[in-house]
């Protein structure tokens, strides 16, 4: 399982912490399953994977805001059990979150000392958690940071940064860093890493998370990497594992040939969906592209490089600062989704449950929710139309069970994405915009998601996949477009990418 | 081999100065309730105009703040409650429950006997037992704050009317009546309490490790409980605060009516919300002023006095009252939108 005599340039000793056999179940999906590795004290142990691999839920089993069900931590070779983050905090194990642990209306001193308020008698020693915060924020490379500011009015890279001094500001003997990365420019990553080395040669050990593998190159002394809540290789040395086989544990082969024959779009396919010179946030780049009838295009790129910010934009649920969307010739309402629908746009978010899914309501009612005034006489619903339309894309849609009356909770990854296929079907959109489609959904079921997908662009359907695998970007689409930082870096028919291409055209927005 | 990360500390660097407590006051204390400020100057003109003298009397100012105190006492405790994106329904109903079971017979025999202090005692124990409940119900049961208070309202009223038997209680005990409904240092009792209550608050909310936690917990519940704090604990003390307040809130009640009843309270709960909301704290937590509630509660006793003084009916306050909650939110949405340009 660990081979200790392989540790490479991870300094020896005992382990710090050890994970063994971790299993994390959630009502209806194992989120981790049999995970184990360790960490040494001084050590940077990299923790590598896609999206939904289970590393954020392995963090939290870590920081003890999630319990196990299965498996043993091991401290300095005794077994712990973190009931409450307070717990783990208190062995010494500090986490900077990827979000959430910032409380935006508190100041940035407040937020560096919460939970460990520096106090007399109950009462807050405001000042000198001010000056101590000033001081760490200075030791970060960041002394233009206010302690006096409220968190909220800081940038994501500032709130970051906010994030690493609490952590700091604790006596901490392991830190966890979730893509502390993410939202830093070159210039502060440098600084990041410098405060990694001075923390590894005082023994502190540090877990780091990243999606960029030169970062890990640079930083890492072992790697593990996780797979749809497995870890297919457990403390790998950095220097003898090369990016091909990381890239490969990483995304595994499972999925290969799954993907249905792409047809190119008729020559004289009319133009549906524009786009010009969108400008999605202040200070970015205008990105223009068209997408011709039953026409697929691609935004490949890593999470964080702008992608979902994109169709958030095109489909209005965010306002651009300028440019503009137009279907058929006509423009659409900056920032409105109403205009966007009417327009004949579909979406098919990201967060599947909580952004589209009406989850305790039936599948006639999620069918029909975009198109409900169609079944409607003067205002009332007519139960009988609306059963009848939605059994029709229960049975385009091939769900299982064939029961429109089901609550959408009941349903499995798969036929709960098909589930909103069928609301835009049923709408009759021309347009779909598809983040991340097979987020989710067992192999199996991909496989049936990518037909209906091909199926889509056939009947005319203009589509834009998002997705942050890349595979599946290039399986899918005809054109592919490489979106990093917020730019469009490149752009390319399908067939004439790699994957490693790709990867190495984001990579390139790195200066590392 | 436990090793410290402490990074190495570099001097310093600048922070503003240090501000006293009093210029803090001037500066952002007064800055932030400007609206509610220029409201209260608003109405005191609008007094001044419509009663004259009646109204600008010393006399009748302290008739407004004697009017506020209790409400306000009660809509303290409250803010903690709204700060961490709760609600409490049934502050109203504890501060009956506490009044009728402080004016008991028997507890009125037994403060005979030994001190008045144990009816002032009786009440806030009641009342904080009562706001226990509450937090145990919603902080461990998982019970919604609305649901839980609403069931609470109820139940503490039916409660008191047991108790109680529908009939008012008079007051007997001199001493009491003579220590709260009196004046000390030239001021009623209960607009000492209602004054202390405040400062107390404040201090709670803007100067200690609680309040900080508060506010962390109504900003962000996750963010604090992985910060490590016991947020079912702090949410659950938070709600016996409230129900304390109420308790305080009955005995000045006692005071001011020599009774204890059944009704007393009543629909207290939504003044106590509005007064709270128009100051300033945000329904959905995070944001919490005791400074914007006093004013709130300042407000509306300063409406009813005018009201009153001009012989307008209850009804016509009613609608008044309707209007400010709505324009006073309003503005200070407007207030807020421009302060987060700047």
């Amino acid at each position: 399982m660990s081979d200790d005599e392989a540790t490479g340039t991870a300094p020896q000793g005992a382990h710090l912490l050890e994970m063994r056999g971790i299993e994390k179940r959630f009502p209806g999906i194992i989120a981790l399953q049999d995970v184990s590795f360790e960490v040494s004290a001084g050590e940077v142990h990299c923790l590598l994977g896609q999206n939904g691999a289970g590393k954020s839920t392995l963090i939290k089993v870590l920081a003890g805001a999630h319990q196990p069900n299965e498996g043993q931590i091991l401290l300095d070779g005794m077994e712990v059990g973190f009931s409450s983050p307070d717990d783990a905090i208190k062995a010494g194990i500090g986490t900077m979150y990827q979000e959430l642990d910032l409380v935006e209306s508190l100041t940035v001193a407040e937020n560096i000392f919460l939970g460990h308020e520096k106090s007399r008698g109950g009462f807050s020693s405001r000042r000198a958690e001010q000056l101590e915060a000033a001081r760490l924020l200075a030791s970060l490379g960041h002394p233009e940071i206010s302690p006096l500011l409220e968190a909220g009015a800081l940038s994501a890279a500032g709130q970051q940064i906010v994030s690493m001094a609490r952590a700091l500001s604790r006596e901490v003997r392991l830190i966890i860093m979730d893509e502390p990365s993410a939202v830093l420019d070159s210039e502060e990553v440098r600084n990041l890493f410098d405060t990694v080395r001075r923390l590894t040669a005082s023994g502190v050990a540090v877990i780091y998370i990243s999606h960029r593998l030169e970062e890990i190159r640079v930083i890492g002394d072992r790697i593990t990497v996780l797979k749809d809540g497995r870890a297919v290789a457990s403390n790998l040395p950095v220097s003898e594992t090369p990016n091909v086989e990381l890239i490969k544990l990483m995304t595994g082969r499972s999925i290969t040939s799954v993907f249905p024959p792409v047809a190119a779009p008729a020559p004289d396919a009319t133009e549906i969906l524009a786009v010009t010179d969108l400008v999605v946030a202040p200070g970015h780049d205008p990105i223009s592209f068209s997408v011709r009838a039953g026409e697929v295009l691609g935004l490949a790129g890593l999470v964080g490089s702008g992608r979902s910010e994109i169709l958030g934009a095109i489909y209005g649920t965010t306002k651009p600062a300028s440019g503009t969307v137009a279907i058929d010739g006509k423009r659409l309402r900056p920032g409105s989704t109403v205009s966007a629908v009417n327009a004949g746009m579909g979406l098919c978010p990201e967060e599947r449950k909580s952004q589209a899914l009406l989850l305790d309501d039936t599948l006639v009612a999620n069918f029909t929710l975009a198109s409900i005034g169609r079944y409607a006489t003067a205002g009332f619903t007519s139960q009988r139309r609306e059963y009848q339309a939605s059994m029709e894309q229960v049975r385009n849609l091939e769900l299982r069970p064939a029961d429109p009356a089901r609550e959408a909770r009941t349903l499995s990854g798969g036929n709960q994405q098909k589930v909103v296929l069928g609301r835009w079907l049923s709408h009759g959109c021309r347009v779909l915009l598809l983040d991340e489609p097979s987020r989710g959904v067992d192999v199996g079921a991909r496989s049936e998601i990518y037909n209906l997908i091909a199926g889509l662009s056939r009947a005319g359907i203009a589509i834009v996949v998002v997705s942050s695998e890349l595979e599946e970007v290039l399986g899918l689409s005809h054109e592919v477009l490489v979106v990093s930082e917020n730019r469009i870096v490149h752009r390319a028919p399908a067939s004439e990418l790699s994957e490693h291409q790709i990867l190495d055209l984001v990579m390139e927005g790195t200066t590392l | 081999m436990s090793t410290s990360a402490r990074t190495e500390l570099k001097p310093a660097p600048s922070l503003p100065p240090r501000r006293s407590a009093m210029k803090w006051l001037l500066d952002a204390g007064l800055r932030r309730n400007m609206g509610l400020i220029l409201a209260l100057v608003l109405l005191a003109v609008l007094g001044t105009v419509t009663a004259g003298d009646r109204f600008a009397d010393s006399n009748n100012v302290m008739t407004i703040v004697r009017l506020a105190a209790v409400t306000g006492v009660v809509s303290i405790g409250a803010t903690f409650v709204i700060t961490i994106a709760g609600i409490d329904l049934s502050v109203g109903a504890i501060l009956a429950l506490s009044a009728v079971w402080a004016t008991t017979l028997s507890g009125q025999a037994f403060a005979d006997s030994t001190s008045w202090i144990f009816m002032a005692l009786t009440a806030m124990g009641v009342g904080a037992a009562a706001g226990l409940v509450n937090g145990i119900l919603i902080a461990y049961g998982k019970v919604v704050s609305f649901i839980t208070t609403l069931a609470m309202m109820a139940a503490a009223r039916g409660l008191a009317e047991i108790i109680s038997d529908k009939k008012t209680q008079i007051i007997t005990v001199e001493p009491f009546l003579e220590a709260v409904g009196g004046n000390l240092f030239g001021l009623p009792v209960i607009v000492l309490v209602f004054i202390l209550v405040a400062i107390g608050g404040w201090v709670l909310l803007n100067r200690t490790t609680f309040g900080r936690r508060t506010f962390a917990i109504g900003g962000n519940p996750e963010a604090a409980r992985l910060a490590g704090i016991k947020v079912e604990r702090h949410t659950m003390a938070i709600y016996a605060l409230a129900g304390l307040c109420a308790g305080i809130g009955a005995f000045m009640l006692m005071a001011r009516t020599t009774t204890g009843s059944a009704t007393h309270g009543t629909g207290l709960e939504l003044d106590v919300i509005a007064a709270v909301v128009i100051g300033g704290t945000l329904l959905t937590g995070g944001r919490g002023s005791i400074f914007g509630t006093v004013l709130g509660v300042l407000i509306f006793s300063t409406l009813t006095n005018i009201f009153a003084l001009n012989n307008l009916s209850l009804s016509v306050q009613l609608v008044a009252k309707g209007a400010i909650i709505v324009i006073a939110v309003l503005i200070q949405r407007q207030l807020a939108a421009r302060q987060s340009r700047t």
